[in-house]
């Protein structure tokens, strides 16, 4: 299979949305383009799990190399493991839904979509790419495309929060450009090559100073506190489609990049630095968690449960067993789809009754039952009811995160644990008054329920998050190889 | 005839600068005739520089020696003319010495081919000589405007007094070696506390010359007063034939004295980057921000320098040709849309993108160039420079240097967001370049796409970068 294909597809189809004359013309080529995606990840899922089941262990699969900067030791070279498969079939279903829910953009169409299928472009590369240059750049290519979404097409302070948001990722990958650098020239083999990196031994000494940068730097992007600040801001401001895009694939691009540069290529500072980060996390779990509380517009709830939520990925990350980097990722999928479902929700619920304000807001499920009927589902999911995916992913982060018998580990783990009651207060809290009760405003009664495009990209998601959640084995047999392999070359604790 | 196929890009551009002068006396014909005829002659000139590339050789007992890369840089210098040329259409159409601001513009760009291609400091500094007083003319171009005056003076003052402490350096460095050949200097170079003062009086020349802070307070007056053709070819040409000069100096003339100027560079482009930055953070006239940001640009070619060997060179030119595309391009809008109606300022850019989708896209590649935005040229371009100062293993300039981009992000996004977000009751109105301009803009955007995404620009210039 050409994994080539997952970045030439979204390119295609940009060009041809620039090329393209109405705006009818480039939502069925970001429509179908993004259909074409979803099946060509599928298909991916399944040939990549057929050449496992014929017995081919190779680390990476579907490679590709082509020299790039041949100077410099730059390759293109592309190539997917199981995390990755994972990471990009969270892409594509997340895509196809923000394609659709973005039907009904009028102004500058054709941009609107370019720039969605740009940034697309970008994550689809960042999944697959095995060569830190190559890496790097589609990690800023999704950068740029948030920027203008949010100020052209966003609400509220959008221009501050675009700039917020841009300057903050900046930040973030300008970080991650000194590590790699670092790892380019004191890895002593001048490559970019992860994987022939992740082979060689970089100095303890090294690590020491640029893991917390690559870690920091990828961080940002995943909300690590105290730098999460861009996250309420920029959701919330943001189109539909781009709070599904931020919070759903961008979010995730920092928690692969901590898990598959960070940790997988400096693991002895992992190791070294996991107090740090596990603190952090749990800051980030209950301190988002406690902030929702206090919200009153439902993007910043979301937005403020996705800090808490993403914390779960960072604490999985340096809770470093081997069950727990597997829930770190699922954690990443789940939260990828659950949220990108809740903004689609809550921009359903706005471009109909203009008002995101919980307490504005009524009785909702007796006019429109099936958006309810979604918010009620995602808000399940959110708190981690079994059958959906956000419990399993949760459960498998605390249960790896328990198999550290140490004192720290297990206070970090409870404290964890006990954001799930706070969950619980506020998405009940905040789905109650949305949906049941009394209709506050008559004006509600003249709305119309979801439309066909709506209906479609919440089914999409709706799907996700229920196939993890009633059948997680697939996944975590997916993830687990990936997840050995990174646990493989961390130190083992000495237990005295 | 193979000593004149060494000299070929000085005859070409002298023959150009010979029919100019013809056509001056003549005096008949009009303007847009004129210029049809410099453009296809710049065409030419161009084209002449692409042919026989790899010859090399010296000239004058090893006072003017060429190769290959030296080729290269030439051709470099003569597109960015020639995008110049097409760019200022509209602004040179209406101008009544026409043909005077091409025999200038081509004599300076003459002197700056004699200058990097010198072998010893007397052709240098005639060249230097050569390639800046005529630029102090084309400064006042703007005949009607007392701040061109002013920047044309302050142009002249600024260049005289750092020739004049350029020319002292040299005189000691001879006083103390007894020679002037680059080639022969690094034998008998001791490190005499007299030798590293004479170097750092040359160094200090340099550095006016490229406007590294603290020498770089000329700059925005200069550009924000000049004619916007004339502030693109300061800023874009002739910064680039200093940088090329300055690293056939540094790595061979000085290379026994490489301690001393890489501390130098080291603390000059963390100042550079830093001031320019800051500055130009509240500049609101997008001459002035260029100018700016130019500096702090210079900064980052410090960088790249401060690496050495092959890897110093080969990123610090092809910096240079990403720099002339980009930054030419940014220059070609902004002298759209001031031909057409007078505005410079980012305020008034406001709600360009209603009226001028096309203009605004290019003036938003070339600035997301400017910032090394993927998947843009400058990307790949700062991304090399900071490739070849890592090197070195000095993580303390390279983490200033990423920080920086944050800061210079924050002012070409600000930029954007007038062009793309902000609303205006009057956006300037639609504006319909000429042909010429188009062709000038569509290069820039072209070359700054495939410049980069295509890796053999690069690998070409690696495989030139020896000395």
């Amino acid at each position: 299979m050409n994994l080539s294909l997952l970045i030439i597809i979204p390119l295609a189809a940009a060009i041809a949305v620039l090329l393209s004359r109405n705006g009818q013309q480039v939502k069925w080529i970001s429509f179908l383009a993004s259909l074409a995606q979803l099946g060509l990840s599928l298909f991916l899922l399944s040939a990549f799990m057929s050449e496992r089941a014929n017995g081919n262990v190779s680390q990476m699969l579907f490679e590709q190399r082509y020299s790039w900067f041949a100077p410099l030791n730059i390759e293109y070279y592309i190539g997917v493991d199981g995390i990755s498969i994972s990471m990009i079939l969270l892409t594509a279903f997340v895509v196809l839904a923000g394609v659709l829910m973005s039907w009904n953009v009028e102004k500058m169409t054709k941009e609107f979509y370019f720039l969605l299928l740009l940034l697309s472009l970008g994550a689809y590369g960042f999944f697959i790419s095995l060569d830190l240059f190559t890496l790097f750049f589609f990690l800023e290519i999704a950068v740029i495309p948030k920027y203008l979404l949010i100020g052209i097409w966003g609400s509220g302070n959008k221009e501050y929060s675009a700039n917020k948001l841009a300057l903050m990722l900046m930040g973030g990958s300008a970080l991650v450009l000194v590590g790699i650098f670092a790892i380019y020239f004191m890895s002593g083999i001048h490559s970019f090559d992860m994987v022939k990196l992740s082979q060689v031994h970089i100095a303890i000494e090294v690590q020491k100073i640029f893991f917390p940068m690559l870690f920091v730097g990828f961080g940002v992007f995943t909300a690590i506190f105290p730098f999460h600040t861009w996250v309420p801001d920029g959701h919330s401001s943001a189109p539909t489609a781009g709070s599904m895009f931020l919070a759903g694939i961008s979010m995730k691009l920092g928690g692969y990049g901590c898990l598959r540069v960070a940790t997988y290529l400096m693991p002895e500072a992992a190791k070294e630095y996991a107090p740090i980060i596990i603190i952090l996390a749990s800051i980030a779990i209950l301190y988002g968690a406690f902030a929702t509380m206090m919200q009153k517009d439902l993007k910043y709830i979301n937005a403020y449960s996705s800090v808490s939520h993403c914390g779960f990925v960072l604490l999985g990350i340096g809770m470093l067993t081997k069950t727990s980097i597997e829930g770190a990722v699922m954690q990443m999928v789940s939260h990828g789809l659950m949220t990108a479902l809740f903004f689609a929700v809550i921009g359903m619920i706005y471009e109909r009754t203009h008002t995101r304000k919980v307490e504005e807001l009524g009785g909702l499920l007796k006019i429109m039952p099936f958006v309810c009927t979604v918010l009620f589902i995602v808000g399940l999911c959110s708190l981690g009811l079994p059958g959906f995916s956000g419990f399993v992913a949760e459960m498998t982060v605390f249960m790896g995160s328990w198999q550290n018998p140490e004192m720290f580990y297990r206070v970090a783990t409870i404290a964890a644990c006990m954001s799930i009651v706070v969950t619980a207060v506020y998405i009940l809290r905040a789905v109650g008054k949305t949906a049941m009760g009394p209709i506050t405003n008559e004006h509600f009664l003249h709305l119309k329920d979801a439309a066909w495009n709506e209906r479609l990209a919440a089914i999409v998601l709706v799907l996700g998050i229920v196939a993890i959640g009633i059948a997680p084995f697939w996944l975590s047999d997916l993830i687990a190889p990936g997840a050995e392999l990174i646990m493989s070359k961390i130190p083992t604790v000495i237990i005295n | 005839m193979n000593e004149l196929l060494l000299m070929k890009s000085e005859l070409a551009v002298t023959a150009v600068i010979f029919i100019l002068l013809f056509i001056k006396i003549s005096d008949t014909t009009s303007n847009e005739t004129v210029l049809k005829i410099v453009n296809a002659l710049l065409v030419l000139n161009v084209a002449a520089g692409f042919c026989c590339m790899d010859v090399t050789g010296e000239l004058f007992s090893g006072m003017f020696k060429t190769n290959a890369l030296i080729a290269f840089e030439k051709n470099m210098l003569n597109i960015g003319t020639l995008l110049i040329s097409l760019l200022s259409y509209e602004w040179l159409r209406n101008h009544r010495h026409l043909p005077e601001f091409f025999v200038l513009m081509l004599s300076s760009l003459l002197g700056m081919f004699f200058m990097i291609s010198s072998g010893n400091f007397l052709i240098f500094y005639l060249g230097l000589e050569l390639s800046t007083i005529p630029v102090a003319a084309l400064c006042n171009f703007d005949m009607e405007k007392r701040q061109s005056s002013e920047a044309a003076m302050k142009m002249i003052m600024s260049s005289a007094f750092s020739s004049g402490i350029l020319l002292f350096g040299i005189s000691m460095m001879y006083g103390t070696t007894g020679t002037i050949s680059f080639a022969e200097l690094p034998m008998l170079l001791t490190g005499s506390p007299l030798q590293i003062f004479s170097f750092i009086l040359l160094f200090t020349g340099f550095a006016f010359k490229l406007s590294v802070v603290p020498f770089h307070l000329w700059t925005a007056d200069v550009y924000e007063g000049s004619p916007i053709a004339v502030t693109s070819f300061l800023s874009v040409i002739s910064k680039g034939s200093i940088v090329f000069i300055f690293l056939t100096t540094l790595y061979k003339a000085f290379a026994p004295m490489g301690e001393v100027w890489y501390n130098l560079i080291f603390l000059l482009s963390v100042a550079t980057m830093i001031v320019g930055n800051l500055f130009a953070l509240r500049q609101q006239n997008m001459k002035r921000f260029l100018a700016f940001s130019s500096i702090a640009q210079v900064g980052f070619i410090l960088i790249g320098i401060s690496g050495g060997g092959q890897n110093g060179i080969s990123s610090s030119v092809y910096f240079m040709l990403v720099y002339i595309f980009s930054n030419l391009g940014a220059f070609g809008a902004v002298q759209l849309i001031s031909s057409f109606s007078g505005k410079e300022t980012i305020d008034s850019y406001k709600g360009l993108y209603q009226t001028n989708p096309l203009l605004s896209w290019v003036l938003t590649i070339s600035l997301f160039s400017l910032a090394g935005i993927p998947p843009t040229a400058g990307f790949f371009g700062k991304f090399f420079l900071l490739a070849s100062g890592a090197e070195k293993g000095n993580y303390i300039l390279i983490t200033i240097a990423a920080l920086n981009m944050i800061v210079s992000l924050y002012y070409y996004l600000r930029v954007v967001r007038a062009i793309f977000m902000e609303k205006n009751e009057q956006p300037i109105a639609a504006i319909e370049g000429s042909m010429y301009e188009k062709a000038g803009l569509l290069i820039c955007v072209i070359g700054i796409i495939a410049v980069g995404l295509y890796s053999h620009f690069y690998e070409y210039i690696y495989s030139l970068s020896i000395f």
